[in-house]
């Protein structure tokens, strides 16, 4: 039956249209706006003295220039807190306008309004700012030892301290057989997705309402944002989520400066404008993610069981905190992975530094997690001689353990508890994967032709699909089109394709007849928004009740109509038919013009109708109480708490050692996110992660220098990984449902990056016999490494050395 | 990333090229490809008044291959000169040289004459120039007139060309006999400006002794460098002379810098290796020519 679509490699029907330049983004609308363009702050910590527009003001298309003191009522406050938490002692947020102090390069100070954004550059250009300066904190070691402030009202520069555990840590180390203390260091990447952000605003000032379109998300908390600091009533702000090309993070938060500023100037200036962000804006005044420093201390025994775990996390959250602390709460809660930890113990210093923001890049948290987690399995595997998978099969958590409960508590509030899942399963699909039997043997072939190769391997669990809710709204029209929409929004995940598919199953229509909009709050007011792996596992859940709501009307009138009970009906191809009785049927959208009383013949299909309609019953209302007219239904999916996709990767590398060039030769992944809605777009989402994971390993990171200036500002120098240097990932599924959700789903989306890290340190280690403790390498630091008589050997490098088996 | 204002000027002949140019003066800059210069006004980290596009002038776009040479006109792309087969014959760095320029996308607009203007010291037909001993022919209102490599090269970014000029021409000398060639980089993505990369000629003496032994590098100083590895490995026999002790003394020789990508050791590192592996390559080749 092709209306039996879950579980299907459907082609992602949305590509045709995104390939071919039919995609709608944001710079493609609105081509007679009047452009905004920003002046920022070339200083990473300034006070700021005097802003001299007068340059500016002979510039011909000028239209309007904002600062801070344009800014009035709610708009002049701090930006929010987004997500506050009580650990989150000192949060602090910029404002949209610089307000006397920038506290990191790239902190928007003027808006300047022109008729493109030629001259809106040029006229940004001629205003004249004055600094004074003020002293810089750069890194989590300088923000750790407070020499400087970021903020002067924040002395030891900890916004948050966040802090759990699952027992006394310490009486659990001193009575551990074996203990044994590290500290690593990962640096900070972003998300870069090929769009920037932008918005677009619109002012129609005779209806008093605006719409917004903006590249993010979050549409719907976008508006609620704009309605309140823009004090306009929700229901005279629409925004729309347009075609976004990526967002991996950076774009659920909100509102950003610009997302306020524009609609303000458009209200102000009662013209359409539009902001579109460049690719050296995105770098500078967007956000990042992932440096932390990690001082872990693991008692365990002489098997390699781990019996205490205590891990010290400084965790540099940038300038600002509008996020919360939610990327140090998933690291902490996330780190354990796929093991039984008897005590935990986990303490995190959120810490300001005076750079661009760190908010969730796909992973958020999890990647530096997963690093510490596993590179704490390979020490003590290199500490005891043991296989390092072996290790971490001695620390699984069994299949028979589920659900399984951390005692820990996650992001969204709710408890760290397991609620399926085979890790011992999944080890055991990957050794076969990546051929880990056969290190050894690769390792000679590779020596024997100059090269050193190393095998690493990681485990993660992910938390995906949060609450607290999504809903779907599925409509069946007259002439059979299926009109599905979200509140959530979609930046290239396939949406239009997997929602159809669930549809499709649900309904038992052809996958051609639906139309699936998202993040457009004309259609659905109520959302959270795509991010933590949620759209599939939340909106998917909720789109599924919906289409099964109006599964359940249809029968009902249609049970009427053929005179049967409703539950001898069943919907195929878009016909509701008798079981077992050929021809007993009327086609699904027919049903829907009955669904409604008032048929002014305008179509064939309302012609068709009357055939079926019944003599009206004089004794009750056309509508009965209840009851509502159309063929449609809204429906909603809160979970009690997130689903946990797991999942282990391996990678091999090789070295060359005369020149320390890297690369991986082989990439494994064994992924489990329940039942698959289309395993095509799984695999998408897993190729892409991993992708971002060697990117975030081996290329990536934020060169700031120690005056805050980030020297690396554009695709030439912030090395993403080309196609070129991301090898090919073989892949193996396991499917182990969710008991938490109607379709037994996991999320997916940020799978693939979270591993890369630990897996690929962990090679290279192993290819190189030195202790790899900081992430990024690059070939000049592994050159640094190695020549470095002081830097630490690894057990099995004295052990191979020992037999002469090391190149 | 918009650029600063600029007049346009698209002239139809090289004349008016010159008459633009002169009356411009310094603010005015030649548009050739545009795969260096575009960006550079997009990031307002340049803002000629002027920009003068040479595309439409004829004859600008030819390959020309003698016995002596190949002459490169100005608006030869990259990719043009990759796929050039009489080109390779004469002077086989070319094609090895432009197949490590970027990528495809801008190989097809990029002119080897333009990069080689642009005078970065990371660009690989700089030191191809300079390698091969190569010369320009520039276009001035007073006359044509030719400038040698040496002369050429002035710094980073900066030729010695001042004043209404357009160069019309890049000439590299043919290989010579008994010769052969490599060429070789590494970057930290596939496409990229070398952290460290070069070219090398290896001569032989008619019994297959090396005789001469030349080197240029990029990214590792401020203009293209050509060093003489002779001494290093003269008189041995091309199939077992020892590379290792012409990388030693090329590591000797350069005096690289740190920047986000390399170490200035690390640099000189690969100078070291890429010398040795290049020049193993080349005079494998100069011996196969000989048999």
């Amino acid at each position: 039956m092709t209306t039996k679509l879950f579980g299907e490699p459907v082609r992602r029907r949305e590509d045709a249209r995104l390939i071919i330049g039919k995609g709608r983004y944001l710079d493609d609308i609105g081509h007679n706006a009047l452009a905004a363009a920003f002046v920022r702050s070339p200083h990473a910590h300034a006070r700021i003295t005097a802003i001299d527009t007068d340059g500016a003001l002979d510039v011909e298309g000028l239209v309007a220039i904002y600062t801070y003191e344009d800014l009035h009522g709610p708009m002049a406050e701090p930006l929010p807190v987004l997500i506050p938490h009580p650990q989150l002692h000192h949060p602090r947020t910029g404002y949209p306008l610089a307000n006397g102090i920038v506290n990191h390069v790239g902190e928007p100070i003027v808006m300047v309004v022109a008729t493109d954004r030629y001259i809106a550059e040029d006229a940004a250009e001629r205003i004249l700012v004055s600094y004074e300066e003020l002293p810089v904190v750069v890194g989590v070691d300088a923000a750790r030892e407070a020499a400087n402030w970021v903020h002067e009202d924040v002395p030891t520069n900890v916004a948050a301290h966040h802090h759990q555990e699952t027992g006394d840590v310490e009486a659990a180390l001193a009575g551990s057989t074996r203990t044994m203390s590290f500290t690593q260091y990962i640096e900070r990447s972003a998300c870069t997705p090929m769009e920037g952000k932008g918005v677009h605003a619109r002012w129609d000032a005779d209806d008093s309402s605006l719409r917004v379109y903006t590249s993010t998300q979050a549409s719907t908390s976008v508006r609620a944002a704009i309605a309140a600091k823009l004090e306009l009533s929700l229901d005279k702000v629409e925004v729309i989520a347009p075609d976004v090309g990526g967002g991996f993070g950076v774009k659920i938060v909100h509102p950003w400066p610009e997302e306020l500023l524009i609609p303000l100037a458009a209200i102000a200036l009662g013209a359409e404008v539009k902001w579109t962000e460049d690719r050296r804006e995105h770098f500078i005044s967007s956000a990042h993610e992932r440096q932390q420093r990690q001082e872990i201390t693991v008692g365990y025994d002489d098997d390699g069981r781990i019996s205490a775990l205590d891990v010290h996390i400084w965790h540099d959250n940038g300038a600002y905190t509008p996020y919360g602390i939610i990327v140090p709460i998933v690291t902490a809660t996330q780190l354990v992975g796929p093991y039984v930890i008897p005590t935990y113990r986990v303490r995190v210093e959120s810490v300001y530094t005076n750079t661009v923001i760190v908010t969730p890049y796909r992973g958020a948290g999890r990647p530096q997690g997963c690093y510490a987690m596993e590179r704490t399995m390979d020490r003590i595997a290199d500490e005891l001689d043991l296989d390092r998978a072996v290790v971490r099969e001695r620390n699984l958590i069994q299949a028979d353990q589920f659900p399984y409960d951390h005692h820990l508590t996650f992001q969204d509030g709710r408890p760290v508890i397991y609620d399926s899942g085979d890790y011992v399963g999944l080890m055991d699909k990957l050794k076969v994967l990546v051929g880990w039997p056969e290190a050894s043997r690769l390792r000679d072939e590779a020596a024997a032709r100059g090269k050193l190769l190393g095998v690493g391997m990681a485990m993660y669990v992910e938390g995906t699909g949060p609450g607290p809710y999504e809903g779907g709204h599925v409509q069946v029209l007259g002439s059979g089109k299926v009109l599905v929409s979200t509140g959530l929004t979609s930046q290239g995940q396939g949406h239009e394709t997997a929602f159809a598919q669930i549809v499709a199953s649900e309904l038992g229509v052809p996958i051609e007849d639906i139309e699936v909009t998202t993040g457009d709050t004309r259609r659905f007011g109520y959302a959270v928004g795509t991010f933590a792996s949620r759209a599939a596992v939340m909106s998917g859940n909720a789109i599924a009740l919906a289409a099964r709501g109006v599964k359940e009307k249809a029968l009902r009138i249609a049970a009427d109509v053929l005179e049967v009970d409703p539950g001898d009906l069943e919907i195929d191809e878009g016909l509701v038919q008798v079981k077992g009785t050929p021809g007993a049927s009327i086609p699904l959208r027919t049903v829907a013009v009955l669904s409604n009383p008032l048929r002014y013949a305008f179509d064939e299909a309302a012609k068709q109708a009357t055939q079926f309609a019944g003599p009206a019953d004089d004794s009750k209302p056309p509508v009965a109480v209840g009851d509502a007219p159309g063929l449609e239904h809204v429906d909603y999916y809160s979970p009690i708490r997130s689903t946990f996709a797991s999942g282990a990767h391996a990678a091999i590398v090789e070295i060359d050692p005369a020149t320390w060039e890297i690369e991986i030769v082989k990439y494994a992944v064994v992924h489990d996110c329940g039942n698959v809605v289309n395993p095509m777009i799984v695999e998408g989402q897993v190729h892409g992660g991993v992708a971002q994971g060697v990117g975030g390993a081996l290329y990536e990171r934020m060169a700031y220098d120690s005056d805050g200036q980030l020297q690396n500002a554009s695709f030439m120098d912030f090395l993403m990984p080309y196609a070129s240097e991301i090898p090919d990932v073989v892949i193996d599924h396991q499917e182990t449902p969710s008991p938490l959700n109607p379709l037994g789903i996991k999320g997916a989306g940020e799978a693939g990056v979270i591993p890369g890290t630990a897996a690929i340190a962990s090679a290279i280690e192993d290819a190189v016999g030195r202790r790899i403790s900081s992430m990024p390498i690059s070939p000049t630091e592994l050159y640094d490494l190695m020549r470095n008589d002081d830097s630490e050997l690894t057990a099995a490098h004295a052990r191979r050395s020992g037999t002469g088996a090391m190149a | 990333m918009k650029p600063a204002p600029f007049r346009y000027a698209d002239p139809g002949t090289l004349d008016e090229v010159l008459t633009v140019l002169s009356s411009e003066g310094e603010g005015a800059k030649v548009l050739a490809g545009g795969q260096s210069l575009l960006p550079l006004l997009s990031m307002r980290l340049a803002a000629p008044a002027t920009l003068v596009d040479i595309n439409r002038v004829p004859g600008l776009d030819t390959v020309e291959a003698t016995g002596d040479g190949v002459t490169v006109g100005a608006l030869v792309r990259h990719n043009a000169l990759l796929h050039d087969d009489a080109a390779a014959r004469v002077q086989p760095l070319l094609a090895r040289a432009t197949a490590n320029v970027a990528h495809p996308a801008i190989r097809n607009r990029g002119t080897t004459v333009g990069s080689i203007a642009h005078a970065d010291p990371s660009g690989e037909m700089t030191s191809v120039l300079a390698l091969t001993d190569g010369s320009v022919t520039v276009a001035t209102p007073s006359g044509v007139e030719t400038i040698g490599w040496r002369d050429l090269f002035v710094g980073p970014l900066e030729t010695s060309i001042h004043g209404p000029a357009v160069v019309t021409s890049a000439y590299f000398p043919a290989l010579p006999a008994r010769s052969g060639t490599a060429f070789a980089e590494a970057a930290r993505r596939k496409g990229d400006y070398a952290v460290c990369g070069g070219g090398v000629v290896v001569t032989l003496d008619a019994d297959g002794r090396v005789a001469a032994v030349r080197a240029a590098y990029i990214s590792v100083g401020l203009t293209p460098e050509v060093h003489d590895l002779t001494d290093a490995v003269v008189g041995q026999p091309a199939d077992s002379a020892d590379w290792a002790a012409a990388g030693e003394l090329a590591r000797t020789l350069v005096d690289p810098d740190t920047d986000l990508h390399a170490s200035a050791d690390y640099r000189r590192l690969l100078v070291g290796v890429l010398t040795e592996r290049t020049l193993a390559e080349a005079a494998a080749e100069a011996l196969g020519g000989m048999a």
